[in-house]
């Protein structure tokens, strides 16, 4: 589903340049559920946003169902990530000043849906993570856990094929982060592909591969270290 | 959800922050529109205040200038009676009424007073403020054309006039005999002079036929009598030292003011704009200083709209980021920002016409000396330049919100 092919990322700074990614090639198949995994600043996130359409590589390439992404136009890559692609953050990133439901009907209203559609699938996905009765609730009004709920349910929208989380339990507690996990393997049960940043290793445990990055490199000894090597595979 | 809706639900959160913008917004289109609210009643006033004074061309003798005129002091300065005659006869188009007079100076009780010598029907027909006299003088409608023979049948003291003329004016002109006198109201009250009263001339007795009604010009302080009266009482012969004319502005336009210059090279021919040039170059300034005045106030008000926008992009950041990476295009973020401000400006606008108009029409009358109302004209106006400078004063902080870069945010955490 996803391949990415040399994937180098510098970033220019006060000190000099910096390297992200450094040329990192990487399959991941339909169905998958992978992790990624490594220290902080190694080059996790900005993999994870390169493979989402968000952050342009300084070289080489990324096809999503074989379209280079990054030659697409902006408006396509936009349309790419709106109907295939759901992001889950760290923070959430809900609208502070929207309702969980209004939260859950943004990727809905962007993909032109009516606003009566809108609100009945954002109904029934908010009733299907448990949170029927805090429709009208602001996320300030809401629990740690809960605006966890409401972000999923709104990454969930569109039906995404392919979901990038970045440290999607990094907020939470073991429970939660448990629910989170349960989530996440519930998905890939249902054929969804995962992609998924974490730096807790218990965690990135349960993804059926796990792909180390260490200084915006993929490191050989882990990238082989899968639970289910299947027909993916890692490239340096 | 709809972008309506996003927008509104953004901007009743951030009320206060929206506050100063809107306030700055509404105090320009506020000053904009009591500015030309009051002028425009103003400038109403003012044209009121020329129609009365009538003519709108003098013809003067040569050498005697605009301030000879209004000080009726014209010393020698004469020219014949014939040149009414000459410009009705003439092949120029526009003339629509002509008023010679011949102004002289007189002792009243002891005191200085000018008598002037009129032809009342033509008078009166160059005199819109006259015409309430009594309630009984029609006034002559729109700009017409001169007709044949009627001045020259007013020299003549017929009682004809011209089509249309109420049947009380072309008796009033009759009985405006030789030895009656229409007096300005100042030289009324100063006086006590009432209709019916007698007034001594040069030796001659004369009847007060009208007090005139008051007209703010020199005109109520002066004593009017026919022309040939004033004529036979100074022993001048058929002359007068003033025409007063009135000409379509259309062919004033046209060069009616050259043809009378090439009809009477020995008289001095004036247009009103030149009498009221110094006013005008007054207007003028004053014209330009409030441009400069709302300008500024208007930059004010975008400078305000920028800042703010500026904040609200920067403050929304993590929001514009979401929005970007869950799929929106910089089209879409775009017009999010668009609709806030076009709103803010259609608010504005609404609020600053609703403050205006209240300001105008009570202060109006003091600052202006003119009765205000309300204009709803300036409503669509003001929504539409608090529109244009919303939307304008937004462009750069839109465009930075459009071209941000959700990765970069997003990694901020």
């Amino acid at each position: 589903m996803i391949r990415a092919e040399n994937i180098t990322k510098s970033y220019q700074r006060r000190e000099g340049q910096v390297l992200a990614l450094d040329h990192v090639s990487l399959d991941v198949a339909e169905g998958e559920f992978i992790s990624i995994v490594g220290p902080s600043g190694c080059g996790k996130s900005t993999l994870l946003l390169t493979l989402g359409c968000l952050i342009h590589p300084s070289e080489g390439k990324v096809w999503l169902d074989g379209r280079s992404v990054y030659d697409l136009g902006h408006a396509e890559a936009a349309a790419l990530r709106l109907k295939s692609i759901g992001f889950v953050f760290q923070t959430f990133n809900l609208v502070p000043y929207l309702t969980a439901l209004e939260n859950v009907q943004l990727p809905l209203y962007l993909s032109g849906l009516s606003p009566a559609r809108q609100r009945q699938r954002a109904e029934h996905l908010l009733d299907k993570v448990g949170l029927g009765a805090r429709l009208s609730h602001k996320p300030s009004e809401l629990s740690v856990g809960q605006q966890q709920r409401v972000a999923l349910a709104r990454t969930l929208a569109n039906q995404p094929r392919l979901i990038l989380a970045d440290e999607p339990t990094g907020n939470l507690d073991p429970a939660l982060a448990e629910e989170m996990l349960d989530h996440l393997e519930e998905l890939h049960q249902q054929g969804v592909t995962v992609v998924m940043v974490t730096h807790d290793p218990r965690l990135a445990a349960r993804a059926q591969r796990q792909l180390r990055l260490v200084e915006g490199r993929v490191s050989a000894a882990e990238a082989v270290n899968a639970r289910q090597a299947g027909a993916v595979q890692a490239r340096l | 959800m709809t972008t309506f809706r996003l927008v509104l639900k953004e901007l009743r959160e951030r009320k206060s922050q929206l506050l100063t913008s809107f306030v700055a917004i509404t105090l320009g289109i506020t000053v904009i529109v009591a500015v030309r609210t009051m002028s425009h009643f103003s400038e109403k006033a003012v044209a009121r205040e020329l129609d009365s004074l009538g003519a709108n061309v003098l013809i003067l003798p040569k050498g005697a200038t605009v301030t000879n005129y209004y000080t009726a002091d014209f010393g020698e300065y004469v020219m014949p009676e014939s040149y009414v005659d000459d410009i009705t006869t003439s092949q120029l188009q526009g003339v629509d009424n002509l008023s010679p007079k011949l102004t002289e100076a007189i002792s009243l009780h002891g005191q200085r007073v000018y008598l002037t010598g009129i032809l009342p029907k033509n008078e009166f027909k160059s005199k819109p403020a006259w015409q309430t006299a009594d309630g009984v003088f029609a006034r002559p409608e729109g700009c017409g054309t001169v007709v044949p023979g009627t001045v020259a049948k007013a020299l003549g003291g017929s009682a004809q006039g011209g089509p249309g003329e109420t049947a009380t004016r072309q008796t009033v002109i009759a009985e405006l005999g030789d030895a009656e006198v229409l007096v300005g109201s100042d030289v009324a009250s100063r006086f006590g002079l009432t209709v019916g009263a007698k007034l001594p001339i040069k030796d001659e007795s004369f009847t007060v036929k009208s007090v005139l009604p008051a007209t703010g010009t020199v005109d109520d302080t002066r004593v009017f009598a026919h022309l040939h009266t004033v004529q036979r009482l100074f022993g001048r012969g058929q002359v007068v030292n003033a025409i007063e004319m009135i000409g379509c502005c259309k062919e004033i336009s046209k060069g009616l003011i050259d043809g009378l210059n090439r009809l009477l090279p020995e008289a001095r021919v004036v247009t009103i704009k030149q009498i009221a040039q110094t006013q005008l170059s007054t207007n003028t300034m004053m014209e330009r200083f409030s441009v400069i005045f709302l300008v500024i106030i208007l930059l004010v008000g975008a400078v305000s709209i920028a800042n703010y926008m500026l904040a609200n992009v920067y403050e929304r950041r993590r929001e514009i980021g979401t929005l970007l990476a869950l799929g929106a295009t910089r089209r879409r973020v775009s017009l999010i920002f668009f609709l806030k401000s076009a709103l803010l400006g259609v608010a504005g606008g609404l609020a600053g016409y609703g403050v205006g108009t209240v300001l105008a029409v009570g202060l109006g009358p003091r600052l202006a000396g003119v009765p205000v109302l309300p204009l709803p004209m300036l409503a669509g106006w003001a929504v539409l330049l608090a529109l244009v400078v919303s939307i304008l004063a937004s462009a750069l902080p839109v465009a930075k919100a459009a071209r941000l870069d959700p990765a970069e945010i997003l990694r901020e955490g």
